[in-house]
């Protein structure tokens, strides 16, 4: 970018039907790591191949969530949460897309627009979106930064919850929130990426269990080093 | 309707000032005819007034729809097009470098005394507000939403219609409310320049004739006409946003 190397080399494997967090500083490249994956425009020169083990790399079978919910503001919850099938050209399946806004808690907000719906619930009605793509790679860039400690919380167990099964790949720069979920931790910083391990039980884990405590402070300690 | 009681006091205390200067200065009436003069050339002449209004009405909104439509046409093409952003835009923005009304004897010239000289100056006035307006909206689409439709597998046309375009309609309503202004402007000219007919014409051949009530008049309705006009506008554009967004796209002031 600008003729300057984002990064180096690097291999990132993720591996299916569980979730990976991809662990670093802002401005490290973590978000374009992921853009590379969803098949967006980088504003830069990428060498390199990516492969889906089971689909073909075009398009790329991958729904998005970001930080920003990115919920188009004159649609309502339904009209959002529908809109993946109606930019293709296709017949939204209503049906479904109720079922997956009553998972996420939202049956009553169906019919409102974003602008009357709290951040949470803005989160919680682009979460039933992404499902709605129904695509086995999930990425999600930083969706549960922005949120107040105790809805990122609940955002958290919702989405391990509601994604079990998909292969999601999470970028976040908070230690805490990969010590909950992942599976398989990269962290990615000025040195280049490495792995580092999760704590021993399967996710979705206590916020204040002992492990996640402890692998959380090892994450900061990692992040902490100098460069 | 509580709303109305601003303009209306503004309305009576502008026309007691009118007549109040009117009888302090003793003005000749062939220079500043009093409200009441005004008003008596306004029914006197109604019939020869309603006519001409009809001619410039007509030229005004097919100016409008005309212009309008080619301003959104113009930001739709050079939003989805490189080259057209690299060849039309620098164009545009230099033809906004001469004064319409320098144009105006030359579109008499070319489409004659009828209406088409001055719809041509209605369009040309109206045209670039709207294409401006509302290519700054569909531009400045967030990078997100585009995005996000783009890993949902839309088309390049259906980014255009599902995203970009609502996204810009409150920029395109901003667009609209400017050509409102502008439109009777244009008309206006184009008559002063060249015309047997409308509101325009009416004002020169009153004013030839040294019959400054009826001058008045035509201007009064002239206001008039571009005053309802604008709030016509206005009112579509902040229904049709707000049963868009859900919430108001009036922005604030003019």
């Amino acid at each position: 970018m600008g003729g300057r190397a984002l990064f180096g080399p690097l291999a990132l494997t993720i591996p299916a039907g569980e979730w990976t967090c991809l662990l670093g500083p802002s401005g490290v490249g973590k978000s374009t790591i992921l853009r590379l994956i969803a098949g967006l425009e980088i504003g830069g020169v990428f060498d390199g191949d990516i492969t889906f083990a089971d689909a073909p790399a075009s398009p790329a079978p991958v729904a998005y969530m970001a930080q920003s919910d990115l919920l188009f503001p004159w649609l309502d919850v339904t009209g959002n949460v529908t809109i993946g099938a109606r930019l293709r050209g296709e017949t939204p399946d209503h049906a479904r897309a109720a079922r997956l806004i009553d998972q996420v808690g939202l049956t009553l907000q169906a019919a409102q627009k974003p602008a009357t719906l709290s951040g949470g619930q803005r989160q919680r009605a682009a979460l039933a979106r992404t499902l709605m793509e129904d695509r086995p790679v999930i990425l999600l860039d930083e969706p549960f930064s922005a949120l107040d400690a105790r809805t990122r919380a609940e955002m958290q167990a919702l989405a391990a919850r509601l994604l079990t099964g998909r292969t999601v790949l999470l970028v976040t720069h908070d230690p805490a929130e990969a010590a909950r979920l992942a599976r398989t931790i990269y962290i990615l910083d000025e040195r280049g990426l490495h792995t580092s391990l999760p704590p021993m039980s399967p996710p979705i884990r206590a916020v204040d269990a002992p492990e996640t405590l402890e692998c959380q402070a090892r994450l900061f300690r990692t992040l902490s080093e100098p460069a | 309707m509580k709303r109305w009681t601003g303009p209306i006091a503004a309305t009576v205390v502008a026309l007691a000032l009118w007549q109040g200067i009117v009888w302090i200065a003793d003005t000749p009436h062939f220079i500043l005819p009093g409200p009441f003069r005004v008003a008596q050339a306004l029914v006197r002449e109604a019939a020869l007034i309603g006519e001409n209004t009809l001619v410039t009405l007509v030229e005004i909104l097919l100016g409008l729809v005309l212009g309008a439509g080619l301003g959104v046409a113009t930001a739709i093409h050079l939003s989805l097009s490189p080259t057209a952003r690299t060849f039309i835009l620098p164009v545009l923005v230099f033809s906004q470098a001469i004064p319409v009304f320098a144009l105006a004897p030359v579109l008499t010239l070319w489409f004659g005394y009828g209406l088409a000289p001055k719809i041509v100056m209605a369009v040309l006035i109206v045209y670039f507000p709207v294409a401006s307006a509302f290519y700054d909206g569909l531009s400045g689409t967030p990078r997100g939403l585009i995005d996000l439709a783009r890993v949902m597998g839309a088309s390049r046309g259906r980014i255009m219609t599902r995203v970009q375009i609502p996204a810009a309609l409150p920029s395109l309503a901003t667009g609209l409310r400017l050509a409102a202004v502008y439109a009777p402007i244009g008309a206006v000219i184009g008559e002063w320049v060249g015309a047997s007919k409308g509101l325009g014409y009416l004002m020169l051949y009153a004013n030839g004739r040294s019959k400054i009530d009826l001058m008045f008049a035509a201007l009064f309705v002239l206001a008039i006409m571009t005053v309802l006009l604008r709030a016509t506008i206005d009112l579509v554009c902040t229904k049709l946003l707000s049963r868009w967004t859900g919430e108001t796209g009036r922005p604030n002031g003019f």
